[in-house]
């Protein structure tokens, strides 16, 4: 705020400075003030000051005294006067800033009115500079202000030509403008050649603002078409900076004429969407398909570059201008590609589980299910009264693991073909669920061996048909089987056994009890019934208990234990008295020392919960290294190890181990240390070095003290779900965002729900007739006016008369 | 220790006089190529409950539609097979409470039957049914006969012209009996008909009884019309027929003139719809619950809208305002009325045990019967309980199966038929925990297939691939996945229309034209994939020999091997299998390869676990015939 004299005395040449004259008793105009005020800062930028110069109340000088000074603004560069603007003309900021600034920019802004001055600039502009051609439907519009702003910056670098005359849009080739909004468009006239033609244009597509003028002029200076002889990745043009892609037009030497034509055509339809690169690919050496000729970079960060196979030069600007399209060629694309990939690897649909595939591709096949009698809710009881011992396998028609089982069931049932006393059966859960429950079956399969109907055994075993015959043929002896003479005793352990029994020849184990240890034999009788089928146990408790302990050097209690060689008979001492512990000892006591080990009974020597020592071999073992490792095994205290060894021809998948341990299969035999329950690091014993239980002993105290190196170390990675499953909570918001269940805290739901916003999951109808009911409760509920029924009725007779309608 | 009091001589006297046609429709369908007994209760629509095979109901009728008679001999066979203790002839005219601090639920039930002889109680069961005939009044409405007491010998409608006020299953089955007889008949009421097939609610009519549709729009004289009853009224003239007018022309009529006085529409719109005078007016109105016997201290209240004529109860079927009173059978239906089958015998049968398991609970310390199964059994779980369980497929939306995940996510609980609405008292309800997560197993119609004005015919109705399944439109069965029980709070603020709040995950097997769920392909495999998804583990089935291989070759064993081979029960699997397998690309043929150690190791390599993730020879559904899209 100054005085007349202090403004004129600061006024300085070539400074622009705007100046309002106010004179104190006037309370005038004060909303065009509050405007002027708040435009200063903004024509500061522009080097503008604003001045309110107040007059004294006698002034008579030549702003003050003048009549209608006070509703003018001046414009004055030095003390020059430029222009004078009625206040009715400053109506905002915007006005104001586009007014000051056309004001200035007489010369780099040119206003034309008619359509022959528009011709005439772009004629003299031809060959020598560009042309910036705005359209504002009025001055003073925040668009017009946007264009003065650039024309501030740019004015020297480009002419700028404004009108307000819709018509000369029309010829700047627009069919049908739409004269409300303006428009601006860029005039290439700098590299015009032909003098008669129009300077090719580039329309601005989005609204005028300051921002968008800058960055539509900043793509019309980039080069039309950047060359580039790097890798894509590392390209950076102005068009990424300012958020529009970049096409590469891959070329090659041979094509390159064509490929620079083709982008030149490209740019000119892209100029203003996206920025086109010509990549030469004798130059760069990029790891993409031969037949890929364009690659899309979008400005997100971190999008992958997307090579792309395309034929027709349109399909690149549709490609640009259609975002959508771009996903779809671009799915389209790795589809093709993928196709193959992703059969194999990302299919939900397709079946992962061995089992289940198994089963559902020998569905065809018919099963000969005669052998196996089928049990109905009505026969199940007097089938088992029938035989002496009824096998039972309880299982579900639709249920893979069941249906494997009943497979190898049937084979069972082939083998025990004629054998007395037992009868296979089979129940089929789905058809008769009562049975099933009420035998307490509630897992499938379950196989169950009842006689008659005083006791029944569940099969705890592994489900083989070598394993299930084994144990169906045991369990029909007795366990443990009485002895009666000190001969059955001696020829029970030298292997006579009962007739039944000689094909599944197992251990044998024969309980010594003297009369005083009746406490322990009744532990043992009572593991006896638990091992029942898994084991052959005999019991002998005669008075001359005493002699066959003698012979044996032991004790009663005792056990004695023939393993299948029959070579000799072991003696075990027994201490533990529960049948629990007994049983717990008879299985351990029955674990081999040096065991081939297989697919079946591998999960014994599992729990014992040690690491494994494993000689693998082609075939069986050399005998001296079998006796080595025997000696090894027997030799080692309390057996911290598990001394096995596998036959590669027995036991085929010891390859697949073999080659997770060391992905090449090694010379064969091998020797392994498997630390399987600490570690998993796995260990191979030096080939060099000839198998003798003292070179493997040294091996493994070096193992122990950590001077072997490991040769792989076993995956500890948990068992996740192979595949993803179908999202369909996702597909659900997709298809329904506004489905209230996917917002838990929506806003509504504690509102009854007839006020809810009907959502496209409620029942509407139910809705409409909660409220119609409502409706009719309110007017019909007792004692209610009637005078309220009578005008509905009429009214609604007036409108309807529908005759469907009382 | 319990007493059932039934008010007349023998039970079920209800089914004695009504349906007053005899004919039952509720369907006894004797046939399902199923012996599956279990199954073969989803549609059976008329037995009870019972562990005696001989109380099965098609044991007494031949009939589809059954004669109500039958109904009767079943229910008394019910009553005297299993010993119940009922005491007939007893009418309960009053309930009231009595504070005490000893009771269950701090107050006894005191009961007054006809004879002022009390009776006491801990816990109130009321199954009294909808026995209270629903009535209006209007001007005239003394001209009116009530489907009770209407004849039901067509001989006696022979030529007349009859109005029936109702469009319930006893107006149609009433228009049924007399359509060939009657000279034409109307049916008025205020909403339009709500036919069962379209809106899946077996309350609605039935197609048994809608002959008059087909003589209505064939223009047959029979006639429908929409209309609020309490703006009638009707007027006898002196040949004793009957006039239709609205009740607003009565209130302005000079009260001592005669008939002629009154105005009648036709007067003014001479081409008024029921212009034409009717021989009989007959109700057919439906019932409601009898209110009058509890005292006010039992706040026993109606329900809102269109549940007005049931008691408000909670979802557990316990009163919303005195505890230990119980509702049952139809007059529990507000809880799904025109939702599912809680109003009928096929569906309270269900919710009747589902209270029993509450109140065992309760007050017995008798927990919510379950099962614990290991973890690989969860897929076989579902999968038999939607095939076969009557009890979700009847009470769809109402009852769910729950499974309780244990902590250590190796084992699982499993639960039957649970009441949905009260899930989040779960644990207080059933004495059972939910410490790692949940999943809800419920069967559900499509959400926006089923409506009075809905088209439920139109083409592509059935969706028939998997991944499409959360749109399928008939009843499939749909597992909502929680970590957490969800709260109260949560289940109030679930959307409308909803059983459940949002589940952090959900899973619907695809409808199945055959409502069979045992597709490996279509229904097991996805369902497999959800269940592996939300526990984060490979729910695959292994044969011993990959247990074998994983066994040496990873410190961890997917829990099928865990719980199977490795404790010694593992899958062999017959020669033909693994050779499937093998082809199948899933299990790898070790036989095959010739080693002898010099040569260099097999070329086509990759551990069998790449195999069984790469390897698999992909099999593509065949679209058209997977699709029951267009029959």
């Amino acid at each position: 705020e100054l005085s007349p004299q202090e403004y004129f005395r600061s006024l300085q040449a070539g400074k622009a400075s705007l100046a309002y004259f106010n004179r104190n008793v006037s309370p005038g105009p004060q909303p065009f003030l509050e405007q002027i005020e708040d435009s200063a800062e903004a024509l500061q930028d522009y080097g503008i000051s604003v001045v309110k110069v107040n007059c004294p109340d006698k002034d008579v000088s030549r702003y003050c005294a003048k009549e209608n000074a006070l509703r003018k603004a001046y414009l004055f560069r030095g003390n020059l006067l430029i222009r004078e603007f009625p206040t009715d003309a400053l109506f905002d900021v915007n006005s104001i800033i586009a007014n000051v600034l056309f004001a200035l920019l007489f010369n780099e802004v040119k206003y034309v009115e008619t359509l022959a001055d528009l011709q005439n600039v772009e004629n003299t502009l031809k060959g020598r500079s560009n042309m910036v051609f705005a359209y504002v439907p009025a001055t003073g519009t925040a668009e017009h202000r946007a264009v003065m702003e650039a024309a501030f910056v740019y004015g020297t670098v480009h002419q700028f030509v404004l009108t307000t005359e819709a018509t000369l849009l029309k010829d700047a080739g627009n069919d049908e403008p739409d004269v409300s909004s303006a428009r601006l468009l860029f005039c290439h006239c700098q590299r015009a050649t032909d003098l008669a033609q129009p300077c090719r244009r580039t329309a601005m597509e989005q609204a005028l603002t300051k921002l968008n003028i800058h960055r539509h002029l900043k793509l019309m200076e980039a080069p039309l078409v950047t060359e580039v002889a790097e890798d894509p990745e590392k390209v950076s043009t102005v068009h990424l900076q300012l958020g529009l892609p970049l096409v590469f037009i891959l070329s090659q030497k041979e094509t390159y004429e064509a490929d620079r034509r083709t982008a030149e055509f490209v740019a000119w339809q892209l100029l203003g969407k996206a920025g086109v690169a010509l990549l030469s690919r004798d130059l760069v050496d990029l790891n993409v398909l031969l037949r890929s000729n364009i690659a899309l970079k979008t400005p997100d960060e971190g999008a992958a570059i997307k090579y792309l196979v395309l034929e027709d030069a349109d399909e690149i600007i549709t490609l640009v201008e259609d975002k959508n399209k771009v996903k779809q060629i671009q799915e389209d694309e790795e589809e093709e590609e993928e196709d193959e990939d992703e059969k194999e690897n990302n299919n939900q649909d397709v079946q992962d589980d061995q089992v289940v595939e198994a089963v559902s591709r020998d569905k065809k096949r018919e099963l000969r299910l005669d052998q196996v009698l089928a049990l109905t809710e009505e026969t199940f009881d007097s089938a088992l009264l029938e035989t002496s011992r009824t096998v039972v396998l309880f299982y579900a028609s639709w249920e893979a693991v069941s249906l494997a089982v009943l497979r190898s069931y049937i084979e069972v049932a082939d083998r025990l073909k004629g054998v007395e006393g037992v009868l296979l059966s089979r129940v089929n859960c789905w058809d008769w669920p009562g049975v099933c429950t009420k035998e307490n079956v509630t897992q499938f399969p379950t196989v169950k061996i009842y006689e008659k109907r005083e006791r029944s055994v569940t099969y705890d075993g592994m489900w083989g048909t070598e394993e299930l015959s084994s144990f169906i043929t045991l369990s029909r002896v007795s366990c443990p089987l009485k002895l009666a003479t000190i001969d059955e005793a001696e020829g029970y352990l030298r292997g006579d056994f009962p007739s039944e029994l000689s094909s599944y020849r197992h251990a044998s184990l024969l309980g010594v009890f003297s009369t005083a240890t009746s406490e322990a034999r009744k532990a043992f009788e009572e593991a006896g019934n638990i091992l029942s089928g898994h084991v052959t146990m005999g019991v002998y408790f005669e008075d001359d208990a005493l002699a066959l302990s003698h012979k044996y050097e032991v004790s009663p209690p005792a056990l004695l234990l023939a393993r299948s060689g029959g070579r000799s008979v072991e003696s075990i001492t027994v201490s533990k008295q529960s049948a629990q512990d007994m049983v717990q000892m008879i299985r351990y006591e029955l674990l081999d020392i040096f065991p081939e080990i297989t697919v079946q009974n591998l999960p014994r020597y599992l729990q014992l919960g040690k690491p494994f020592l494993i000689l693998f071999s082609d075939g069986d073992i050399d005998q001296v290294e079998g006796e080595e490792m025997l000696k090894l095994a027997k030799g080692t205290p309390q057996q911290v190890f598990v001394a096995c060894w596998l036959n590669l021809k027995k036991t085929p998948v010891g390859h697949g181990v073999l080659k997770t341990y060391f992905a090449t299969t090694p010379l064969l035999p091998v020797l392994v240390w498997v630390n399987l329950h600490a570690g998993g690091q796995i260990f191979k014993f030096p080939s060099e070095q000839p198998i003798t239980e003292t070179n493997v002993l040294s091996w493994l105290e070096k193992l122990k003290a950590g001077l072997e190196i490991p040769s792989s170390t076993l995956s500890e990675e948990d068992w996740k779900p192979p595949l993803p499953a179908y999202d369909f909570l996702q597909m659900m918001e997709t298809a329904m965002p506004e489905l209230p269940l996917l917002h838990t805290s929506h806003p509504h739901g504690d509102m009854p729900p007839r006020h809810l916003p009907k959502s496209p999951g409620g029942d509407t109808t139910a809705q409409e007739e909660l409220s119609q009911e409502n409706k009719a409760e309110k007017v019909g509920s007792p004692g209610r006016d009637l005078r309220g029924t009578a005008p509905r009725l009429a009214a609604r007779e007036k409108q309807g008369k529908k005759h469907s309608k009382l | 220790d319990y007493i059932v009091f039934e008010r007349s001589h023998a039970p079920g006297s209800f089914f004695a006089l009504y349906p007053r046609h005899r004919k039952l429709i509720s369907i006894n369908k004797r046939y399902t190529g199923k012996s599956n007994s279990e199954f073969n209760l989803r549609h059976d629509w008329n037995s009870l409950l019972s562990h005696d095979r001989r109380l099965l109901f098609q044991r007494y009728s031949r009939d589809f539609f059954p004669d109500a008679d039958a109904m009767v001999r079943y229910l008394e066979d019910f009553a005297s097979l299993l010993q119940l203790r009922v005491q007939y002839n007893t009418a309960i005219i009053h309930v009231t409470l009595e504070k005490d601090e000893r009771a269950w639920n701090g107050h006894y039930f005191l009961l007054t039957d006809q004879d002022r002889q009390n009776y006491k109680c801990s816990s109130l069961l009321v199954a009294t049914g909808t026995w209270v005939p629903n009535v209006v009044n209007f001007p005239g409405s003394e001209y009116v006969e009530g489907y009770e007491t209407v004849s039901i010998n067509p001989e006696d409608f022979a030529g007349q012209t009859v109005l029936i006020l109702g469009r319930g299953n006893s107006a149609f089955e009433t228009a049924e009996n007399i359509l060939g007889v009657t000279n034409f008949i109307h049916m008025v009421s205020r909403s339009r008909v709500r036919l069962s097939w379209a809106t899946h609610y077996v309350g609605d009519l039935r197609a048994i009884n809608n002959g008059l549709l087909d003589t209505y729009q064939l223009k047959s004289l029979d006639g429908l019309l929409e209309g609020d009853l309490e703006d009638l009224a009707i007027v006898k003239d002196k040949k004793g027929k009957l006039h239709i007018t609205l009740r607003f022309y009565l209130e302005n009529r000079n009260t001592s003139a005669g008939i002629d006085s009154i105005t009648l529409p036709q007067d003014e719109l001479d081409n008024f719809a029921t212009r034409a005078p009717y021989d009989r007016v007959i109700r057919c109105l439906g019932w409601k619950f009898d209110f009058s016997i509890y005292n006010r201290s039992l706040r026993m209240m109606p329900g809102k809208g269109n549940k007005k004529k049931y008691p408000q109860i909670k979802p557990s079927y316990e009163s919303r305002s005195t505890q230990g009173l119980f509702v049952l059978g139809t007059a529990s239906h507000s809880i799904d009325f025109r939702k599912s089958a809680g109003g009928f015998i096929h569906g309270f049968r269900y919710t009747t045990r589902a209270v029993h398991r509450l109140l065992e609970n309760r007050h017995h310390g008798v927990p919510w019967p379950s099962t614990v199964y290991p973890v690989t059994q969860l897929a076989n779980s579902i999968i038999k309980r939607v095939n076969e369980a009557s009890g979700l497929y009847q009470m769809f939306s109402v009852l769910a199966d729950i499974i309780l995940l244990r902590e250590n996510g190796t084992a699982f609980e499993y639960l039957e038929e649970y009441p949905v609405g009260v899930l989040a008292e779960l644990e207080m309800q059933t004495g059972r925990k939910a410490p790692s997560g949940l999943f809800v197993i419920i069967m559900e119609y499509g959400r926006n297939f089923s409506g009075a004005d809905k088209d439920v015919f139109y083409y592509n109705r059935a969706v028939g691939e998997a991944q499409h399944a959360w749109q399928s439109n008939f009843l499939h069965p749909v597992i909502y996945y929680y970590k957490h029980l969800p709260t109260e709070h949560e289940m109030r603020l679930r959307p409308p229309d909803w059983p459940l709040p949002r589940p952090d995950a959900i899973h619907h097997i695809v409808e199945d034209f055959l409502t069979d769920w045992t597709a490996p392909n279509a229904h097991i495999l996805p369902l497999r994939r959800f269940l592996e998804n939300c526990l984060g583990t490979d729910l695959r089935n292994f044969f011993a020999e990959s247990c074998f291989l994983f066994a040496f070759t990873r410190q961890k064993l997917p829990p099928f091997c865990r719980q199977g081979y490795a404790r010694a029960q593992g899958l062999v699997g017959s020669e033909g299998l693994r050779r499937h397998a093998v082809e199948a690309g899933l299990l790898e043929d070790y036989t095959l390869m010739d080693f002898s150690g010099d040569r260099p190791p097999d070329s086509h390599g990759g551990s069998q676990d790449q195999l069984l993730r790469d390897h698999v020879i992909p099999v593509r559904p065949l679209q058209h015939l997977v699709n029951a899209k267009d029959e």
